[in-house]
């Protein structure tokens, strides 16, 4: 074998005494890890192409198939792992930058691990859900240093535009193109269900999904594709991508291979050419420059839609985020190093950022001290995995949280991270035809709006046990989480005791 | 061990309050006798009073009640009072000698105007300036602490039950047109007088029974508008809250009431469209100053007296009224054995403000 010759990671296991041959996992398969031999009547199975997606083993009838872990392993060292290795002989092989897809899956702390949430106990009651009203609902948006009376004494309403939400949580932004046509028409759906946003991430509007603008949030990227004044005026907000936690830094290529048909149109760029968001705006280098977009987009709308400003997560957000919030931005979504994307190099994916719960504190105090927390709402996503995540952001104090690894799953997406190859044998990431049609999005979006009910409940349920009955009473209450293992200086970071304390 | 304000402590209590309407004077027996039979609420641990319209000779001053450790920090804090005010007089606050009532600081009395060109440098208005340097006191001389501020009006706060901190200063001595007094059941040793109830900003005083949930919410986003929560007790943080709406932001005590125990979104959606905006306004505009969990409180401020529960009613409180007085408490009991025939008595809804005025008094 080639000096390069990489084992596969996972191995395909099957059952011969299950399997009756009926092909449906050759069927599924997108990467053709299936094959059927007429001759001996049986299916085998190339484990070089399985990306562990777990497509055929869910729709085997007889549970004839399952993945496993290959075991093969070079020699044990820490240091030169087998991942290590690899992937050195992939690049030497290939002579490219390694790419790789979903979150950071790599070794680091999860904070939100590290916190544990308080409950009532005699001093206090807590509350139940079932039998009390317990409050979800939260706005996002500016809001002025003072009350403005008319003649009559009545309060004015000067409050800029806001946006309402049934619960603390927002579908981050995915482009239609990284994912399906199916994989959009579910988030939309959901959204409009929920009374919650969804965002078109930077690949414009599909003409069908204006009727869900009211429950939109329109991006506005690097590479400006898709954006035209009816496309701002379409959805409840902007939000100015300026960077993602998958990949601080740089930029997006969606390859010219998946502009097609109605992506093309979308994004208002010729079929087949490549679609490339550069790393920075343009006509951003500077803190100045973000705020003339910020002030472009509230006069093309009409001074009718708040702005957000999406940044990621790194070393220096919170003197960043401190400087968004004098520029003119309604809104800061802030990005941590776990969050997903259809596509990044590697090194940048597993290297470049930090961790979402250190940034939000870090920005949240920084707010607080400089006395301008009101003047924006902060949202966090990258990565919330559960209910108890949100209400460990919340209790640290975000206003809101996006997910959309958490979304992908619900729809079908098994984490396999193979995004980037396009054939997304859930139709999810992927623009093959015969694909996209397996994701149902009526059934998809039952199935993510069932989750974020779910997620819903637990959220009342701890509410409840803190005596807490309204979220707004739980933003920014970091006395309701205590650390466990943590060092002094990730507390004072967090801005939390220890528990015990 | 930690002193209050280095620890956090939750407290449960029993509060009382009366106000004559007409603004006629009473005597601070009463309120005493209302107190002491609720002695089982309270452990010991922290009792105090707040009575108004009992300086009439010194109305226009602001009278701050001090408490220092020592000597030295008297001397430092007297200094600093002389530096911004005019100091129309000074006295020892009268006590009692009670073997009930032990380890006291020395506690002084001072009534005080801002001397008009210090008041004019630091371009604030006159409350202004006279509770930053409420704050100066309490947060950068050690050992010294401001626990009343207001004009015409006093707290007397001491670790003990309520009825003995009474007769320990000689409540029964002043004449007040309202007063309110709180009895402490502290989980915890306070280990210092400051942390008794009531807690006071100029002329705003707060009793409170009850343990927020929203606490630390509630602190954070107070202490961002330049409030410092020296003490970390809910009282505090409520009278901050109370003293930010109505002085700074200009909020009527019944706009101040539907903030801070605000209707559920599912009530604002029966209400007519008028008030369903005015409510949502008002809940998005101030939702940092919600205050969930349980707690019944009584404000006192110049021109009379507000009694509100949390918007679940998780705590007791009952209303008495007889001729042109109110009487407020944490039990029937501590109405009724001072006026037994009540012309009416009721318990306010969760969330429904009590607002009583005294004659020409502005809520």
């Amino acid at each position: 074998m080639a000096v390069n010759y990489i084992y596969p990671d996972y191995e395909i296991i099957r059952n011969s005494d299950r399997c009756i041959t009926c092909r449906a996992c050759e069927r599924q398969c997108a990467n053709e890890a299936h094959e059927y031999l007429p001759e001996a009547n049986k299916v085998v199975c190339d484990d070089a192409k399985c990306v562990n997606c777990h497509r055929c083993v869910s729709l085997c009838p007889t549970r004839a198939l399952k993945i496993a872990e290959s075991g093969n392993t070079y020699k044990q060292n820490v240091n030169w792992n087998g991942k290590t290795i690899n992937e050195i002989y992939r690049q030497a092989g290939s002579g490219g930058v390694l790419l790789s897809s979903m979150g950071n899956p790599e070794d680091y702390p999860v904070y939100f691990d590290k916190m544990l949430l308080n409950a009532s106990q005699v001093t206090n009651p807590s509350i139940d859900p079932l039998r009390e009203p317990m409050e979800t609902r939260i706005s996002l948006g500016a809001k002025p240093r003072d009350i403005e009376r008319g003649e009559t004494g009545r309060i004015q309403n000067n409050l800029p535009p806001q946006l309402t939400l049934s619960m603390p949580v927002m579908l981050s932004a995915m482009s239609y193109g990284s994912i399906s046509y199916n994989a959009h028409e579910s988030l939309a759906r959901t959204a409009e269900e929920l009374g919650i946003y969804y965002n078109t991430g930077e690949g414009g509007l599909h003409e069908d999904f204006y009727r869900y603008g009211k429950n939109t949030i329109v991006q506005v990227a690097s590479g400006r594709f898709g954006v035209h004044p009816e496309y701002l005026n379409s959805g409840a907000a902007i939000e100015i991508k300026m960077g993602q936690g998958a990949k601080p830094g740089i930029g997006g290529h969606l390859p010219g291979t998946k502009i097609v048909g109605d992506i093309s149109r979308t994004r208002m760029i010729p079929e087949g050419s490549d679609a490339i968001s550069p790393a920075p705006h343009h006509d951003i280098y500077s803190i100045e420059d973000l705020r003339q977009l910020v002030y472009s987009l509230k006069e093309a709308t009409d001074y009718q839609k708040p702005v957000i400003v999406k940044i990621a997560a790194v070393h220096n957000v919170t003197a960043i985020a401190s400087g968004i919030a004098r520029s003119g931005a309604d809104i800061i979504a802030i990005d941590g190093f776990r969050g997903g994307t259809g596509a990044a190099p590697t090194r940048i994916r597993d290297h470049v950022g930090i961790p979402i719960e250190l940034a939000l504190a870090g920005v949240d105090q920084r707010l607080r001290d400089e006395g301008i927390r009101d003047d924006v709402s902060i949202i966090v996503g990258g990565s919330i995995r559960s209910s108890a995540d949100i209400v460990k952001a919340v209790a640290l104090g975000a206003d809101c949280v996006y997910i959309a690894s958490a979304a992908l799953i619900a729809l079908g997406c098994h984490l396999c991270r193979s995004c980037h190859a396009g054939k997304c044998n859930w139709g999810i990431a992927t623009q093959v035809p015969e694909l996209v049609k397996r994701l149902n999005p009526d059934i998809g979006y039952k199935h993510l709006v069932n989750l974020m009910t779910a997620w819903q409940h637990e959220i009342k349920e701890m509410m409840g046990g803190m005596g807490i009955n309204s979220i707004e009473s739980l933003k920014g209450n970091r006395l309701m989480l205590r650390g466990v293992g943590l060092g002094r200086e990730e507390l004072e970071i967090l801005g939390i005791k220890h528990a015990g304390r | 061990m930690q002193r209050e304000g280095q620890v956090r402590i939750p407290s449960g209590c029993a509060i009382s309050g009366i106000i004559d309407r007409s603004g006629r004077r009473m005597s601070g027996e009463a309120v005493i006798e209302s107190i002491a039979i609720m002695h089982d609420r309270s452990n010991g641990l922290g009792g105090g009073f707040a009575a108004y319209g009992i300086y009439p000779e010194y109305k226009d001053y602001y009278a701050f009640h001090i408490f220092y450790d020592s000597v030295l920090a008297k001397k430092e804090c007297e200094e600093f009072l002389e530096r911004h005010f005019d100091i129309i007089n000074l006295s020892k606050i009268p006590t009692r000698k009670m073997k009930q009532i032990t380890d006291e600081p020395l506690i002084w009395r001072y009534f005080v105007t801002p001397l008009p060109t210090r008041l004019a440098d630091s371009q604030l208005d006159e409350r202004e300036f006279a509770a930053q340097c409420v704050f100066r006191v309490n947060t950068r001389i050690d050992g010294a602490y401001v626990f009343s501020s207001g004009k015409d009006m006093g707290v007397f706060k001491a670790v003990g039950f309520p009825e003995d901190v009474g007769r320990f200063y000689r409540l029964e001595e002043y004449e007040g047109w309202c007063f309110t007094a709180h009895g402490r059941y502290p989980t915890n040793t306070p280990g210092w007088w400051g942390g008794a109830h009531p807690f006071a900003l100029l002329d705003y005083s707060v009793v409170h029974n009850g343990e927020i949930s929203s606490y630390d919410a509630n602190r954070r986003a107070i202490e961002m508008y330049g409030y410092k929560c020296t003490l970390k007790t809910d009282t505090e943080v409520i009278a901050y809250i109370i003293d930010y709406l109505h002085r700074k932001k200009r909020l009527t005590l019944e706009e101040i009431a539907t903030v801070i125990a605000a209707p559920f979104w599912q009530t604002i959606e029966h209400m007519t469209s008028e008030e369903q905006k005015a409510h949502e306004y008002l809940r998005v505009m101030f939702s940092a100053q919600l205050i969930t969990g349980p707690f019944s409180i009584l404000v006192g401020f110049e021109g009379g007296l507000m009694a509100l529960n949390d918007r679940l009613k998780l705590r007791s409180m009952v209303v008495g009224e007889k001729d042109e007085k109110v009487y407020i408490a944490s039990e029937e009991a501590a109405i009724r054995i001072i006026e037994p025939n009540l012309d009416t008595v009721w318990a306010p809804g969760g969330g429904q403000p009590v607002i009583v005025c005294k004659n020409g008094g502005e809520a």
